[in-house]
């Protein structure tokens, strides 16, 4: 009997086969390459008559703005939105593919997508990932069965919440919450202190920024307000412009013509047929 | 393994500083942002300092050790108003800050330094430094968070094409005043939208024969 080796097949799911030469490479001083991270605010609360989900949406790679308007209020079914903070690969690939299996469901049901079903996908897809998945998420919607609002950790746990905020700015985004919330909330008064909200973390997170989005969702309709507020216009713009000049300066010029390759055909016959 | 030590006595400030040199005149600008990691400490924090009658200091870094190094430049120039009877030069005051900042050269000031002023002959310059002293006279420079942004569109608008091309040009850039705070204002107002640690307000430092004169613009507060 050899030593055979059996060669375990591939499972789906992560490779960890680098992970020790990445981290020698990084303790003689190579820097890892960063994650786009949002770095955000995102809140969502119960009102009277459902639920209302907001965001900013400024998307950081470290200390630069990569994109000044991003969305983070993702679409999952019609009456179920989810708002997304921390890698943005990771809350888009996540909060898609969570959607594409609740349209799946709902063909095979026949009936509408319930919040309970987008949460149980969305947990164990996390969990089973270990928290290596960096997707901290906002998930509220309103079904058969009411208005529903959770918050879902990067490691797959859950909390049923009536106010709900994550991300960066969501300290600065709760104090508000904590101080102006209540039950019952009417739909206006409901837009106004999410857009509170969200401009507290807009204002006092470095990681937070531009403009307010908000998703208003009830029984039958939900309108998704998109850049509902924007407090954050550029504050000076010459009117002269400036100018580019569209040459790049010549240094030296040298021309090399290429040899011309002549190919000698010894008479006879050129070609074969 | 090695222990790492798990406490820094620095810190990072953020903030941008800028400075321009005319032919008979100097703009220092900055944001007044001071902040800590994700939060915003004040939005209305001066970064300049007015070292001598010529010459003016913006730093950015760690203002812990900025407001030292700025008491340490403001004790050692009344010292030499007593000794000399007169007020530093900017070039001396250059040379000053440089020899301070190698002075702890193993235990450096956390500050990126931008000194503007007039030289002897009235003309502007600009002084542009690194944490440990180690400096420059040129037309133009950003120090700070935001510098990165700054530099290449500063270079595009100021610097000749290319150094090979052209005779060397002087130190001094051929802008007016008026254009040159205009320039400034474009460039904070650009750093800001893509830097998370520059913004708020911007504070602008004219220094001119007929003295000094400030102005402020605001900037975007997220």
């Amino acid at each position: 009997m050899g030593k055979a080796a059996v060669d375990v097949p591939m499972k789906g799911g992560f490779n960890f086969d680098l992970c020790r030469r990445n981290e020698m490479l990084s303790s003689k001083g190579l820097k890892s390459p960063s994650f786009l991270k949002t770095g955000t605010t995102i809140v969502g609360l119960i009102f009277q008559d459902g639920v209302i989900l907001g965001a900013d949406t400024r998307a950081t790679e470290g200390p630069i703005v990569a994109d000044k308007n991003c969305e983070k209020i993702h679409y999952m079914a019609p009456n179920i939105y989810c708002c997304g903070a921390g890698t943005a690969a990771d809350t888009e690939a996540v909060t898609d593919m969570v959607s594409s299996q609740l349209q799946l469901h709902c063909y095979h049901t026949g009936r509408e997508s319930r919040v309970v079903t987008a949460l149980s996908l969305l947990k164990s897809h996390l969990f089973s990932y270990q928290g290596h998945v960096s997707a901290a998420l906002v998930l509220g919607g309103v079904d058969v069965t009411g208005p529903h609002l959770h918050t879902i950790y990067p490691h797959g746990s859950t909390d049923t919440l009536p106010f709900a905020t994550m991300g960066s700015g969501s300290l600065a985004a709760m104090a508000v919450f904590e101080s102006k919330y209540r039950e019952g909330l009417t739909r206006d008064e409901g837009i106004k202190l999410v857009t509170e909200a969200i401009c507290s973390g807009i204002f006092n997170d470095l990681g937070s920024g531009s403009n307010v989005d908000v998703c208003v969702i009830t029984k039958g309709q939900t309108e998704y307000l998109r850049n509902l507020q924007s407090p954050n216009p550029r504050t000076y713009v010459n009117e002269r412009g400036y100018s580019f000049s569209k040459k790049t300066e010549v240094l030296s010029t040298k021309i090399t013509p290429l040899k011309e390759l002549v190919e000698v055909i010894e008479g006879g016959d050129a070609m074969e047929e | 393994m090695k222990e790492q030590a798990n406490w820094s006595p620095y810190d990072n400030n953020g903030g941008t500083c800028v400075a321009i040199a005319g032919a008979d005149y100097c703009v220092i600008a900055s944001d007044t942002r001071m902040s800590t990691g994700y939060s915003i400490l004040t939005r209305d924090y001066s970064k300049i300092r007015e070292l001598a009658e010529k010459s003016v200091m913006a730093s950015s870094g760690f203002q812990a050790d900025v407001r030292a190094l700025q008491k340490v430049l403001s004790a050692r120039h009344a010292i030499y108003q007593h000794q000399h009877n007169k007020q530093m030069s900017c070039p001396a005051m250059a040379q000053l800050l440089s020899n301070t900042l190698y002075y702890k050269r193993f235990f450096p000031y956390y500050a990126f330094n931008v000194l503007g002023g007039l030289d002897n002959e009235g003309k502007g310059c600009v002084f542009t430094y690194d944490a440990v002293g180690s400096y420059e006279r040129v037309g133009y420079s950003s120090q700070g968070s935001g510098s990165t942004l700054i530099m290449p569109f500063l270079d595009n608008q100021l610097k000749s094409p290319s150094p090979l091309l052209l005779p060397a040009q002087d130190a001094v850039t051929p802008l007016s005043e008026s254009e040159a705070i205009d320039l400034v204002k474009t460039c904070f107002a650009s750093a800001t939208e893509r830097d998370i640690y520059t913004g708020d307000k911007l504070e602008i430092v004219v220094l001119n024969a007929s003295g000094i004169r400030r102005e402020y613009m605001e900037l975007r507060k997220d």
